[in-house]
């Protein structure tokens, strides 16, 4: 664990929120109804808070987790006096006196891993532990500890990063792994959470091989891990399966599932993996950025420039001021190079004697 | 009248005027397109940078920029911002929302034609954190400042400075005098933009009050406009766009002068313009040249294709 969160710090800190994480308090950020935003653990964390307990995108930097867990009862608190009818008089101070002294009476419940990166998931044991699985029936008599911790939810190739790593890596405490894991294009919690449905959505070979996006169909809110940043320029870890395409795909799919209120603005609602709270316009611009500079490195991979030639191209000055950086652990010619080499360039064409195949399909 | 009466009456006086003062902007207002009038009701045309403090950041977002961007799902019911929407060819209806108990004015509220509400507001409150939502009108906070009233905007959305493809970023702010004279209302905008402006961009907006003006609605639909492959984004290659000399060439200007830039607002500039070669036609493109685009920023615009 501590080693694949060295590897990742460095692309937390690509985002500028390391230090932030590391050292500030926490801001909470009310999005729509029940669901907050938190700000400065590392990636963007969304919150489901209600009746039936929390539930949270992505956990942040492990050294962050205290002070999620202290938002999140902030939160709790909150909702304590919002949805409690105050009476009067001196039992309406006991009641809400005892009601804050005491542990809330629904805990974290779920974690969904957006994808594998240590400010993503690096509060994954903790804020597990300090929450409980609902279970019953056979399950709580045959396995004793089902209800022990929150689940965790990812797509499986966050568990096969988890369990697998490379590089060295070690694995990552199984306390910390999902709970539970899809494969298919997508997953939904079998019942509403707070009063609707939360649907993952998987994004193929976008910055990383499992990318989830979360939406919350009752609020129309997505979080959408780091497919969708504002501060920088994407984040394409190629190491663990990114790609542009996946990312410029990733957008997309959320332009698809999102429907603005009026005018382009408001309406359903982005989570970015880092940045401010965004709507579709926010995405659809972003978007564009990312289509523009593709196409333009696609258009000189077709024209053989070298990675060294499309660098010196300056082929991102216009969005440079923007999204770009010269130093740190996520240069813009870092995303350049990323950009060229997943669109396949700098691979050598085939020698002009190599046997081509023959077309199938015709004789 | 003797001075015991004048002194009576301006004891009423100084009872009748509010401590702060507070003009009335509410009403229906008719634009007057006393300056830049080409830019306002045609439209800028493309590669007319002129008077605007861009940077070269700048230039190349709107040298590759395809108008017909404007035709995607997402940008075709896009309002003009808070900072451009004065100089478009609505009409303005600012209203008023007045404190029922001290009767102060806590807000205002502009609306033009294809705009969203946008709200200023007058009763202290703090604008939200950098990380809130931002939007095509921004959140607006005002003070008063004698007679003039001072606005403060921050939490827009990307926008545009001039409607041909020079940005504005989202990381921009802006500044607003509201100036009443009578039946005259003058607007000074002031965008600082640390992402594509070099110098603050200043500019001034008249209106008319127009007592039997309707802000008609404006409904917005998205169509398929283009059949066009999923996920294409229209833009030019860098160097590739092949409209950007016509702005200099149809009024006798040099190229150099349209390209922008703080040093184009002065009237010094007048005097170096002097000095400087007219644009003049080139040689239409050759077929080869239409296969491809230079990719190269710093290149001059050739007529090449997308």
């Amino acid at each position: 664990m501590r080693a694949l969160i060295a590897v990742v710090v460095a692309l937390a800190a690509a985002v500028g929120l390391y230090a932030q994480g590391a050292a500030s308090s926490i801001q909470i950020l009310p999005v729509r109804g029940n669901i907050y935003m938190l700000l400065g653990a590392g990636g963007n964390i969304t919150v489901s808070i209600g009746r039936d307990g929390v539930l949270l995108v992505d956990s942040g930097l492990a050294q962050s987790a205290d002070r999620v867990l202290t938002a999140i009862r902030t939160l709790q608190d909150q909702l304590d006096l919002r949805d409690q009818p105050i009476a009067s008089g001196a039992e309406t101070r006991s009641t809400i006196a005892s009601r804050n002294s005491e542990p809330p009476a629904k805990p974290i419940r779920y974690i969904i891993n957006t994808h594998v990166h240590a400010d993503h998931v690096g509060g994954n044991e903790k804020l597990r532990a300090a929450g409980r699985t609902f279970t019953g029936g056979n399950v709580a008599g045959n396995i004793a500890d089902a209800g022990e911790g929150a689940a965790i939810l990812a797509h499986e190739n966050v568990q096969m990063r988890m369990t697998t790593p490379s590089g060295g890596e070690s694995a990552v405490p199984a306390d910390a792994q999902p709970t539970d894991t899809y494969y298919t294009d997508s997953m939904k919690l079998s019942h509403f959470f707070n009063g609707e449905g939360i649907e993952l959505i998987h994004q193929p070979s976008a910055h990383t091989d499992g990318d989830s996006l979360v939406w919350f169909r009752g609020s129309d809110v997505i979080a959408a891990g780091d497919i969708f940043l504002t501060t920088t320029y994407p984040v394409i870890d190629r190491a663990r399966g990114g790609t542009i395409n996946g990312v410029v795909d990733g957008l997309n799919r959320i332009l698809d599932l999102a429907i603005a209120e009026f005018r382009t603005e408001g309406g359903t609602l982005v989570v970015p993996g880092h940045g401010r709270l965004s709507d579709s316009a926010d995405v659809a611009y972003y978007r564009d950025m990312v289509t523009i500079i593709r196409d333009r490195v696609k258009a000189a991979i077709e024209k053989g420039m070298t990675l060294e030639q499309v660098k010196a191209a300056k082929l991102t000055a216009d969005y440079d001021p923007r999204y770009g950086a010269t130093s740190g652990p996520w240069t813009t010619d870092m995303f350049l190079e990323a950009v060229y080499t997943t669109l396949g360039g700098g691979k050598k064409p085939a020698p002009a004697n190599a046997p081509t195949r023959r077309p199938s399909g015709r004789k | 009248m003797n001075s015991c009466s004048v002194l009576v009456a301006l004891v009423f006086l100084s009872i009748a005027v509010p401590a702060s003062a507070q003009i009335d902007f509410s009403g229906e207002w008719a634009p007057r397109f006393w300056e830049d009038q080409p830019e306002r009701v045609p439209g800028p045309e493309l590669g007319d940078f002129l008077g605007i403090p861009v940077n070269d950041a700048a230039r190349m977002r709107a040298e590759t920029w395809d108008a017909s961007i404007q035709t995607l799902p997402e940008w075709q019911c896009r309002p003009h911002s808070a900072d451009y929407i004065w100089r478009g060819p609505s009409n303005l209806r600012i209203s008023k929302e007045v404190d029922p108990v001290t009767r102060e004015i806590t807000a205002f509220h502009a609306e033009w034609l294809r705009s969203v509400d946008r709200a200023i507001y007058l009763d202290g409150r703090p604008h939200p954190p950098p990380d809130a939502l931002h939007t095509w009108a921004g959140f607006s906070t005002a003070k008063w400042d004698g007679d003039m009233l001072t606005v403060t905007v921050s939490h827009l959305k990307e926008g545009y400075v001039r409607r041909n493809g020079l940005p504005r970023s989202d990381k921009a702010t802006l500044t607003e005098h509201w100036i009443r004279n009578g039946d005259l209302l003058t607007v000074m905008t002031i965008v600082n933009d640390p992402v594509y402006l070099t110098e603050p961009f200043v500019r001034t907006t008249d209106y008319e009050l127009d007592l039997r003006q309707q802000v008609p609605p404006y409904p917005c639909g998205v169509v398929q406009e283009v059949d066009r492959a999923k996920g294409e984004i229209p833009h030019f290659l860098p160097g590739a766009n092949p409209y950007m000399k016509e702005f200099a060439i149809r009024h006798g200007l040099p190229y150099e002068a349209t390209r922008g830039g703080a040093e184009t607002m002065y009237p010094d500039f007048m005097q170096k313009m002097k000095t400087m070669q007219p644009a003049k036609e080139e040689k239409p493109a050759t077929p080869t040249a239409r296969r491809g685009g230079s990719l190269d920023p710093a290149a001059p615009p050739t007529p090449t294709g997308r």
